[in-house]
């Protein structure tokens, strides 16, 4: 199995710690050989920062990706934004050697240089590709029997440029997954459809933002489903703390748990939703513990 | 087209004349159904010398690239729309919030830095106090303050078009 980096990025240390755990827990129970990648900063943020300056965005991704590099290891993303920022200024990197003298001008000024060895990952197609669900399956040791909206994200998927993934219309990978843990992946419309929170639009049109989050929560809400599971922390906030600001400003009444992936295997794997931080949620719903107890 | 912008497009490969029309774009684009975003309008508006850097609708897309996956001339719509908007921050065309968000980044490393609430969050679960990115170390830190100088990104951040 490839020797990982895992780049933590900032919702999930910084707001999610949670995912942090679940995910620390849930690589080793796997056998993982992942260490955390130390020294690492935000991606960038591929909304503010890709819009404001290409060369900036490209700067900072690459000083990440070096870091990694002197370790000889791919790096594991758990965030989609993360997933592409670094996994898009990678591709264009070791494809464009101008770009790449460019930005290596720029980090030797710290002693850095952008060499090109290594991957970017993101785990649901890592766990996707190697283990594998059918190995998953079989070291989950509680079994779930819960109904999850499973939402995708969009940079987990698009551009599909640069990716692995097996259909931008109708994919299909994370739904294994999810059903890996026993639980019930329910289909239900405008699966694929963005969150809302993406390209700077949660900060700069927070209220808008927030509209497009009700439409999707509103949707889910009425499949029946016990959680979402999301495998990026900017969507996870949006549709936790999201939530929260609707039922304020909307009087709507949502109360749907919102669980990162690796929170899903966690509980599949029999840790309690207060090892994985899923009480620390912004969105509690009381009922929560004894879904899968 | 603005000869500055036709040149940024240029240099990333995008050619929107190819653009037909056809409007698969905006039919996809989820802004559209919730903002007055109009994503075929501003392929059009960025192949004549109709834009206006200080549009609202270009702050509008979520970057979620459908129209980019969907469009049968393969035009790269979300990565041109990124190119435009890094037209319009150089020209000072910055939203409030994304300054704070850029400064955020200039002065911690982090676009979304830690606070008490989550180091209390972070010992409860039994993890390190801060994590072990640049929050928690100096020097890596620094070396980041030193990119984002030498690439110019402090200026561009505080360049204000009401100045």
């Amino acid at each position: 199995m490839t020797k990982m980096a895992l780049f933590l990025g900032c919702i999930v240390p910084n707001r999610y710690p949670g995912i942090e755990k679940a995910t620390d827990l849930c690589l080793e129970r796997l056998g993982i050989d992942c260490i955390e990648l130390e020294d690492a900063s935000c991606c960038p943020a591929p909304g503010v920062f890709r819009s404001f300056d290409k060369a900036t965005w490209l700067t900072i991704a690459a000083r990440n990706i070096s870091l990694a590099e002197k370790l000889d290891r791919d790096i594991l993303t758990i965030c989609n934004g993360c997933y592409g920022s670094l996994n898009e200024a990678n591709a264009q990197l070791k494809e464009q050697p101008q770009l790449r003298k460019k930005v290596n001008e720029h980090l030797r000024k710290i002693g850095f240089e952008f060499r090109g060895q290594i991957r970017i990952r993101h785990i649901i197609e890592f766990l996707s590709e190697e283990p594998g669900p059918e190995q998953i399956r079989e070291m989950v040791t509680n079994p779930l029997s819960l109904r999850v909206a499973v939402h995708y994200g969009c940079h987990m998927i698009k551009p599909s440029e640069h990716r692995i993934i097996d259909s931008v219309e109708r994919p299909h990978f994370f739904d294994e997954l999810v059903e890996a843990t026993g639980a019930e992946s329910v289909d239900y419309a405008d699966k694929n459809e963005c969150c809302g929170a993406g390209g700077g639009v949660r900060s700069g049109l927070h209220e808008k933002s927030l509209e497009m989050a009700g439409y999707k929560l509103s949707i889910i809400d009425e499949a029946g489903i016990d959680c979402i599971v999301d495998a990026c922390p900017f969507c996870h906030m949006q549709f936790d703390s999201g939530q929260a600001e609707l039922n304020d400003l909307k009087g709507t009444e949502y109360r749907i748990p919102v669980l990162h992936y690796t929170q899903l295997l966690g509980l599949a794997f029999g840790y309690t939703p207060q090892d994985l931080g899923i009480d620390l949620n912004i969105t509690v719903d009381e009922n929560l513990t004894h879904l899968w107890s | 087209m603005d000869s500055e912008l036709e040149e940024i497009l240029k240099n990333e490969n995008i050619d929107v004349l190819k653009c037909m029309q056809c409007g698969v774009c905006s039919a996809s684009c989820p802004s559209g159904r919730h903002m007055t975003l109009n994503v075929r309008k501003l392929v059009r508006r960025a192949s004549n010398k109709e834009f206006d850097f200080d549009e609202d609708d270009l702050w509008m897309c979520t970057t979620c690239y459908t129209c980019q996956e969907r469009c049968p001339r393969k035009i790269r719509i979300a990565d041109a729309i990124l190119a435009i908007r890094s037209k319009a921050v150089s020209e000072g065309f910055i939203k409030s919030q994304h300054r704070d968000v850029a400064r955020m980044l200039i002065e911690t490393g982090h676009a979304v830095p830690i606070n008490q609430e989550n180091i209390d969050k972070r010992e409860k679960l039994g993890l390190g106090r801060l994590p072990a990115t640049v929050a928690s170390r100096d020097q890596a830190l620094d070396d980041v303050k030193k990119l984002l100088v030498s690439c110019g990104f402090d200026m561009l951040v505080e360049n204000d078009s009401n100045e």
